[in-house]
């Protein structure tokens, strides 16, 4: 009894001392901008007095997915730190704080408030679209400027201060539909897909009801899911025994590398078909291209174009972290510079706060025009979706060729 | 004896009220960062998550890994009920009834696992309940649910298959979820919560079934012979525990505006977390999971200023907390080292009766 | 037909594999009663041992699979040293939760050292795929390997428990402790052998799992992790036997599930068929039943 006592006591006493810290941390957060004698509690959230833009990002960093937050952080690091040693934007300084969200809705949450926390005045994220859907009800809450690099699902983008770097789900599900019917590529289909992710079940949906309209047969949708997506034999079997002609894989290389290495295994060769997810394929390392040969994709960024901008934008990701940059990299990358052209558009200055800043936005935000890393003259409409076309492209000799 | 059990659950409720106005105090007085703001409904519903599982672990003494399993039964039915009438009812009301109707699904489901998890024992009761939790979330993830002016379509392989009309809902879209979720959840109701869930478990405790389910777990056949129905003790604790899962995932669904079911939040990994609160806390030990929830909730939080290696140096504060509280050298150290500060004579003998083993 | 044979014969790779795994979760749990949670992570160490000294180094993959041998009995005794040895008196659950920590820990320790993307695993193993029935059932090198080494693993240690001292030491160790003490027989000498064996079993596991699934990440041993663990669990956790049959139902039932019934159901299907057998059998397939004493 009495050592229970002893123990409660202690971890009663730790208990207050944590939450005296986040009281702690948070005083001193409000005498560094006593100056501006606000009370409100958005204390911490108030314009910066030193004249740097926070913009801040959020994706995992740890856990299975750690691979696209990672690029996520990396990628608009190089951009911030471009933009920089270029006299910044508005000749302010940019500050870019990212933390993790292990791909988790509630984590998610607390990420943006940590940032928030940090000072965040826009925001880039989140990486992975399941935990953007949570995070969206937050900043719309906030009036604070989104923009999230990678996030797919349609209704992210449903919130007026929400925008999208990426293609979205109907984008590249139906236009892959599309591509395969009006280029006659096949008749039978195959779909293999991912049913426990967000990004992987969207676009497979949306390009099922448009194959419908185009007059594609499926003949076999087979999923996996995150806890087995290593053996795809099975699957394969399945379609290969249905007749498909052409399968469908709407999700990340690292799986697409599987599925084509146990189809040739297999000894069946059929004409496979990837989505912006399959981009990074080419460079996974002792990865044999070879069994890429052929393979289509729709994509907005190769990581070895040959424009001066992706070329640098490589090489500048390269030096800095020793890997080849994918798809997410570039997404974030460009949309560090859409805040740029925005932010420049708007006059916006530091010393706003996150809803002026978010309202200056988004008067600006249409007339914006950006030749990114992921296509050139980049806009947004209304909804907050970016224009421009995903690039059919189809691997020829180990690399990528652009189709039609 | 009576005043003494009563003297303790005061001062257990006592705490939660405390934290409430220490928190609510710092959020008046905008001294509470965005960050804490944000945890306070995650701390509630781990709070009811923890004491809920030391029900089963603690006091009915049979290991479960599926607690997240109940979670995800109670927050996909609540988020059903909750899209299904949004905006035809006012908040609280939606919120109250989103309650029962999570507590009384996941009671049921609770009751139906039990049946023929209650015959297992020690370890392969555990599995099995691993099981159960890795088939809901699993199952959830395959279903599709829509509305439309005929009524509800159901199926189990993609929305199309649906046939949803052009103004039809899809409530539940498989692995993409439930999005567009009321976030009605505060700390007040949090805390609520809490001090209804702490009620019952405490109560329940201190009473006769309580305690014919404490006689069943430290001697089953000597429980048995006595008279006492191992099975139904056993459910009662089970389906209790459950329902009160399911009422902490009300909360969680209505913390988020959008629902998935992922490995992250209603896989083994959650039901395990939730088992390490317990097991940190003190097992059987209500107010210590309590504490150790909160506490492991923060934590990882608190440690973002590590960048990378936050989750490397969460471990490794997990596993000395372990060592610490749960090692017998470690325990003898502790227990001389608070000897020494109180000089109080009657502990050693346990000690040395530890040692001379 | 031609197809039902793929799908057995995918069943049976990948349930060699499980077996492989569960053979030392069982070896672990029979002997220091304990569910070892971070051995499907010691899997993910062998696979970057192997990773480093061959496609870093360029080292043949001899010599890689022999120092992910050699890493991983080190690495699996120092953790029943460090993490699980002080606990030894403390209850079953403490333990767990300890090996828990342990498994974040070497996730997260993999994720710093090796960085977040995956890394594509060079097969160590060629071996010739065989073609059966004029070319419509293949079955690849791996698979080959990954059986016989299943069944050579097996002869192996069923020998070394019933010929050596220290094999009898462990089956003494496991059905009791204080009488095994009392017996002259260290204890925590025999654990730690045990801790190294299940670990080098981890190592091999691991090389056969990234041989037949090149990709290579922090979480690559997390969830073949826990399937083994079921596997073990199935087939009567503790028993040797037991692990091999449960490994390998379990690789053809989640196969076949995929095939004939849903491949979105098909873990629930898995986990369906366990809670159906431990309701028949309640400690599993080859489990002893033990008797309670009043």
């Amino acid at each position: 009894m009495k050592k229970r006592r002893v123990v409660c006591a202690a971890m009663a006493a730790v208990m207050a001392m944590s939450l005296a810290a986040c009281g702690g941390s948070d005083t001193a957060s409000a005498t560094t901008a006593a100056g501006e004698a606000s009370e409100s509690e958005e204390t911490a959230a108030e314009g910066s007095s030193e004249g740097v833009f926070v913009i801040g990002g959020s994706g995992p960093l740890t856990g299975g997915s750690a691979l696209y937050g990672t690029a996520v952080k990396n990628g608009a690091q190089v951009a911030v730190d471009e933009i920089n040693a270029n006299g910044g934007i508005n000749g302010y300084q940019v500050k870019w704080i990212f933390e993790d969200d292990e791909a988790d809705g509630e984590k998610a949450v607390n990420a943006y408030n940590t940032l928030k926390d940090e000072g965040m005045q826009m925001f880039v994220g989140t990486t992975t679209s399941g935990a953007c859907m949570s995070v969206i009800a937050e900043t719309e809450n906030d009036n604070m400027f989104q923009i999230t690099p990678s996030g797919t699902t349609a209704d992210i983008t449903k919130p007026a201060n929400v925008y999208r770097m990426c293609f979205s789900d109907p984008a590249q599900g139906t236009k892959s539909a599309q591509y395969i019917a009006e280029h006659g590529v096949a008749q039978k289909v195959g779909v293999i897909y991912d049913n426990s992710d967000t990004y992987s079940s969207g676009i497979y949906e949306n390009f099922a009801k448009e194959a419908q309209a185009q007059g594609l047969e499926i003949v076999g949708a087979e999923s996996f899911n995150s806890e087995s997506k290593t053996d795809f034999k099975t699957q394969l079997q399945k379609l290969k025994d249905a007749g498909a002609e052409l399968v469908f894989l709407p999700f990340y290389y690292t799986e697409a590398s599987l599925v084509l290495k146990q189809a040739d295994e297999m000894g069946w060769a059929p004409k496979f078909f990837g989505c912006d997810g399959m981009d990074g394929i080419l460079d996974l390392p002792e990865f044999d291209t070879s069994l890429a040969e052929g393979l289509m994709l729709l994509t907005p960024f190769a990581a070895d174009a040959q424009d001066e901008l992706t070329q640098n934008f490589v090489a500048a990701y390269e030096e800095a972290y020793g890997e080849t940059p994918i798809q997410f990299a570039a997404d974030a990358y460009d949309c560090l510079y859409v805040i740029k052209q925005a932010v420049e558009k708007a006059n916006i200055t530091p010393d706003m706060d996150m809803s002026e800043i978010c309202d200056a936005m988004k008067t600006v935000m249409p007339e914006v025009t950006l030749d990114g890393l992921t296509g050139a003259g980049i806009s947004f409409d209304e909804n907050g979706e970016p224009n421009k076309a995903p690039k059919a492209v189809v691997i020829e000799n180990g690399a990528y060729k652009s189709l039609e | 004896m009576k005043t003494k059990t009563f003297r303790q659950n005061a001062v257990t409720y006592g705490i939660v009220i405390l934290f409430y106005l220490i928190c609510q105090g710092l959020i008046l007085s905008g001294n509470m960062s965005s960050l804490m703001k944000g945890l306070m409904v995650p701390i509630c519903y781990y709070v009811i998550l923890a004491v809920s599982l030391n029900l089963v672990v603690g006091i009915s003494g049979e290991l479960s890994l599926g607690h997240a399993g109940f979670m995800c039964i109670g927050a996909y039915a609540s988020a059903i009920f909750a899209v299904c009438v949004d905006g035809k009812m006012p908040e609280g009301l939606e919120l109250f009834l989103a309650l029962i109707i999570g507590a009384a699904i996941t009671a049921v489901f609770g009751f139906l696992i039990g049946i023929p998890v209650l015959r297992l024992r020690g370890d392969y009761l555990a599995i099995v309940t691993l099981a159960f939790g890795e088939i809901i979330k699993n199952v959830v993830n395959a279903v599709y649910l829509g509305v439309d002016e005929n009524g509800l379509h159901f199926s189990m392989k993609d929305s199309l298959s649906l046939g949803l009309s052009e103004e039809g809902l899809t409530i539940m879209n498989g692995a993409q979820g439930i999005s567009g979720l009321p976030r009605t959840a505060n700390l007040t109701i949090g805390i609520v919560l809490v001090l209804i869930t702490l009620f019952i478990v405490l109560n329940l405790m201190n009473s006769r079934q309580g305690r014919a389910i404490m006689a069943i777990r430290d001697n089953r056949i000597a429980a048995e012979s006595i008279g006492l129905s191992v099975s139904k003790y056993k459910m009662m604790a089970f389906v209790i525990s459950a329902a009160l899962a399911g009422v902490a995932g009300v909360l969680y669904s209505h913390n988020l505006s959008a629902l998935q079911a992922t490995s992250k939040n209603f896989g083994y990994n959650q039901s395990i977390m939730i088992l390490v609160f317990v097991v940190l806390g003190g097992i059987g030990n209500i107010r210590g999971s309590m504490i150790a929830a909160v506490i492991l909730t923060i934590l990882p939080e608190k440690l973002r200023f590590l960048s990378d290696y936050r989750m490397l140096i969460y471990a490794i504060v997990l596993i000395s907390m372990m060592l610490f509280n749960s090692a017998p050298k470690a325990i003898e150290w502790r227990k001389s080292l608070a000897e020494r500060f109180a000089r109080k004579k009657d502990i050693p003998a346990e000690t040395a009766g530890k040692e001379a083993r | 037909m031609s197809s039902f044979l793929t799908y057995l014969i995918n069943g049976i790779s990948l349930g060699s594999v499980y077996a492989i795994i569960a053979l030392g979760y069982t070896m672990v749990y029979g002997i220091a009663k304990m569910l070892n949670f971070a051995h499907g992570d010691v899997i993910m160490v062998g696979g970057y041992t192997v990773f480093v000294i061959c496609s870093t180094l360029g080292l043949p993959p001899f010599v890689g699979i022999l120092s992910a041998v050699v890493v991983c009995t080190v690495l699996g005794v120092v953790i029943e040293r460090v993490a699980y040895k002080p606990l030894r008196e403390a209850s079953s659950l403490s333990v767990l939760i300890t090996a828990i920590g342990v498994s974040y820990f070497l996730q997260n320790a993999a994720l710093i050292i090796f960085g977040a993307d995956t890394k594509s695993f060079q097969n160590v193993i060629n071996v010739p795929s065989l073609t059966l029935m004029d070319g419509q059932v293949t079955v690849s090198g791996v698979t080959m390997v990954t059986i016989l080494s299943c069944a050579l693993i097996l002869i192996g240690l069923t020998t070394f428990i019933n010929k050596t001292k220290t094999g009898q030491a462990m089956l003494a160790v496991s059905e009791d402790k204080g009488a095994a003490t009392l017996m002259g027989i260290n204890v925590n000498r025999t654990i730690a052998v045990t801790f190294a064996i299940g670990s080098a079993l981890a190592a091999i596991a691991g090389v056969l799992l990234c041989s037949a699934y090149p990709v290579l990440s922090s979480t690559t041993g997390a969830m073949p992790g826990i399937k083994a663990f079921t596997a073990a669990v199935f087939g009567g956790i503790g028993s040797i036997p037991g692990a091999l049959i449960g490994g390998i139902i379990m690789g053809v039932i989640e196969n076949l599930s995929k095939a004939y019934i849903s491949s979105q159901l098909s873990d629930a299907i898995v986990f369906a068929v366990l809670i159906v057998v431990l309701l028949v059998k309640p400690t599993g397939l080859m489990g002893k039943q033990i008797q309670e004493k009043v």
